[in-house]
């Protein structure tokens, strides 16, 4: 529990390594949670920059999620920022979406956007 | 904190009304091997009290703020199973080193694993062992057309019980594996009958008891090997598996019918944990609601062994770690049991997100000079992250 404000402190997020120690403790590269968490915002800002939304480090563990107008609201961990993402982007977010894979797709893989209309 | 392969397993027993399910759990609580199980059921029933510990807890439901039905926390078992805990804490009660929870036959288990997944103290202290459903090996078939909790409970179960199994002509038996095999291809089938039936099997093995996950595992590739073997050959990829004639879906043709069906694939390049974690949290975010069961055992880059996921929903067990693989064939496998949901459109997306932790050098390249909506590169621990124009639909 958090002793400044009364939180019960969870087991972590499933997506952290941090959470699994007995999972990545013998990981066999260089790797510390700051790390993982650059790794991670990266990631993130790829897929949510689709969106119109980005990410980027706060204090203690969150980040902020912000809109292109503006809007902003903090997040913990990936479990909070899908539902807080969908609100700031007024749309669903959708890993399975042919148009979010497309813009995802390597330039020349063929699945781009624009190279199916080209094929 | 706690491993969480330290915490106490809580098991489910569920299946329809009069499958059989409370006279499995007599004779399971006759197994001197599951000395020490507690067990929780719904109502007093005829369970006899050996060495074992009952309590009863009634079936009452909070529904969580956020309204999402498989996120509904079971406020009844949640102060069952804190009060128990304190009660062995204080010596009031023999230290149990597992439970049992034996639910009605209309329930469905996610509230329960959502309970012990999500609650701020039990997560501390119990952990969700392996739900078993029995199933009646006459009354099924119409039961997994009519009612979407049976084909559910089946869905989700870890292990399958047939029971009635004297009363149930040959044909119809071989239909009902098929079945159930289409409908959950990792959960081992077993007698009810059968001299066979192991209690440690039902109760104790699973992928987090350290002494058998290795058993468990293996169990559960040869399991998928043979899924995958049966629907596409060679390819090692399969879809939706067929059912009898392959003329109705897999959970049901009835005046209930779903699609829920099982798919499972391989995934040749190593996974990039954070990718995966991305990937899988918005999946089950945007489609947890149809996702019933996922399970994944990966070969994720800077890990020696493999690592298990396991999924229930929108709902995802800590990660566990074999300390090595079980043969030589290294690919990443899943199994997907969803209602509705494509393997391509699954395999695609994990493909594309696992590419974004490994860009190649044109990507690198393109996303450089903002080709791709979203590319943000900035150093997420100083500067704004540099929005981008979303992309039309």
């Amino acid at each position: 529990m958090c002793s400044l404000c009364g939180i019960l402190g969870g087991r972590g997020h499933w997506t952290e390594s941090a959470s699994s120690p007995e999972v990545f403790a013998n990981r066999d590269e260089a790797h510390t949670p700051g790390r993982e968490r650059q790794h991670r915002t990266r990631i993130l800002n790829v897929v949510l920059g689709h969106y119109g939304l980005s990410l980027s480090d706060w204090t203690a563990g969150k980040s902020v999620l912000r809109s292109a107008t503006g809007r902003s609201t903090l997040v913990e961990n990936v479990g909070e920022l899908w539902p807080a993402a969908e609100r700031l982007a007024g749309r669903t977010l959708d890993p399975l979406d042919p148009a979010l894979l497309a813009a995802l797709a390597p330039p020349g893989s063929g699945d781009g956007p624009g190279e199916a209309s080209r094929r | 904190m706690s491993a969480y392969s330290d915490l106490i397993p809580v098991n489910v027993l569920t299946g329809a009304l009069g499958s059989g399910k409370t006279t499995l759990l007599k004779a399971l609580m006759r197994a001197p091997r599951l000395a020490g199980t507690m067990v929780l059921v719904n109502e007093l029933g005829e369970v006899g009290i050996d060495h074992h510990l009952v309590e009863h807890a009634s079936e009452s439901t909070l529904l969580l703020e956020n309204g999402c039905l498989c996120c509904a926390m079971r406020d009844d078992l949640k102060t069952a199973l804190k009060d128990l805990h304190s009660r062995r804490a204080c010596g009031g009660i023999p230290c149990y080193e597992r439970i049992v929870v034996e639910t009605t036959g209309i329930a469905d288990p996610v509230p329960i694993a959502y309970t012990l997944l999500a609650e701020p103290v039990l997560q501390h202290h119990y952990r969700l062992g392996n739900v078993v459903t029995v199933v009646d090996a006459v009354n099924a078939p119409a039961q997994l057309d009519r009612f979407e909790e049976s084909v559910r409970q089946v869905a989700l179960a870890d292990r399958l019980v047939l029971s009635k199994l004297d009363l149930a002509g040959a044909g119809a038996l071989d239909a009902l594996r098929l079945r159930l095999a289409a409908l959950n291809p990792t959960a081992p089938v077993l007698a009810m009958d059968s001299s066979d039936l192991d209690p440690i099997d039902l109760l104790v093995t699973d992928v987090y008891d350290r002494r058998s996950k290795s058993r468990e595992v293996e169990r559960w590739m040869r399991s998928t090997r043979e899924a995958m073997t049966a629907d596409d050959g060679p390819t090692g990829h399969t879809g939706p598996h067929p059912v009898g004639d392959g003329s109705h879906p897999a959970g049901g043709h009835g005046s209930h019918p779903t699609s829920i069906a099982a798919c499972c694939f391989t995934f040749e390049a190593t996974l990039d944990w954070t990718a995966f974690g991305v990937w899988m949290s918005m999946l089950l975010h945007r489609h947890g609601d149809r996702v019933l069961r996922m399970k994944g055992l990966l070969n994720v880059a800077g890990v020696p062994g493999p690592v298990l996921v396991n999924g229930v929903q929108h709902l995802v067990h800590p990660p566990a770690h074999l300390d090595g693989w079980p043969d030589e064939d290294r690919r990443s496998r899943m199994v997907v049991i969803s209602n509705g949901l494509g393997r391509e459109e699954i395999e695609r997306s994990l493909h594309a997100f696992n590419a974004i932790a490994n860009p190649a050098p044109a990507r690198a390249e393109a996303i450089t000079r903002g080709r791709n909506p979203g590319p943000d590169f900035t150093d997420p621990g100083h500067g704004t992250a540099r929005p981008a124009f979303p992309a039309r639909h």
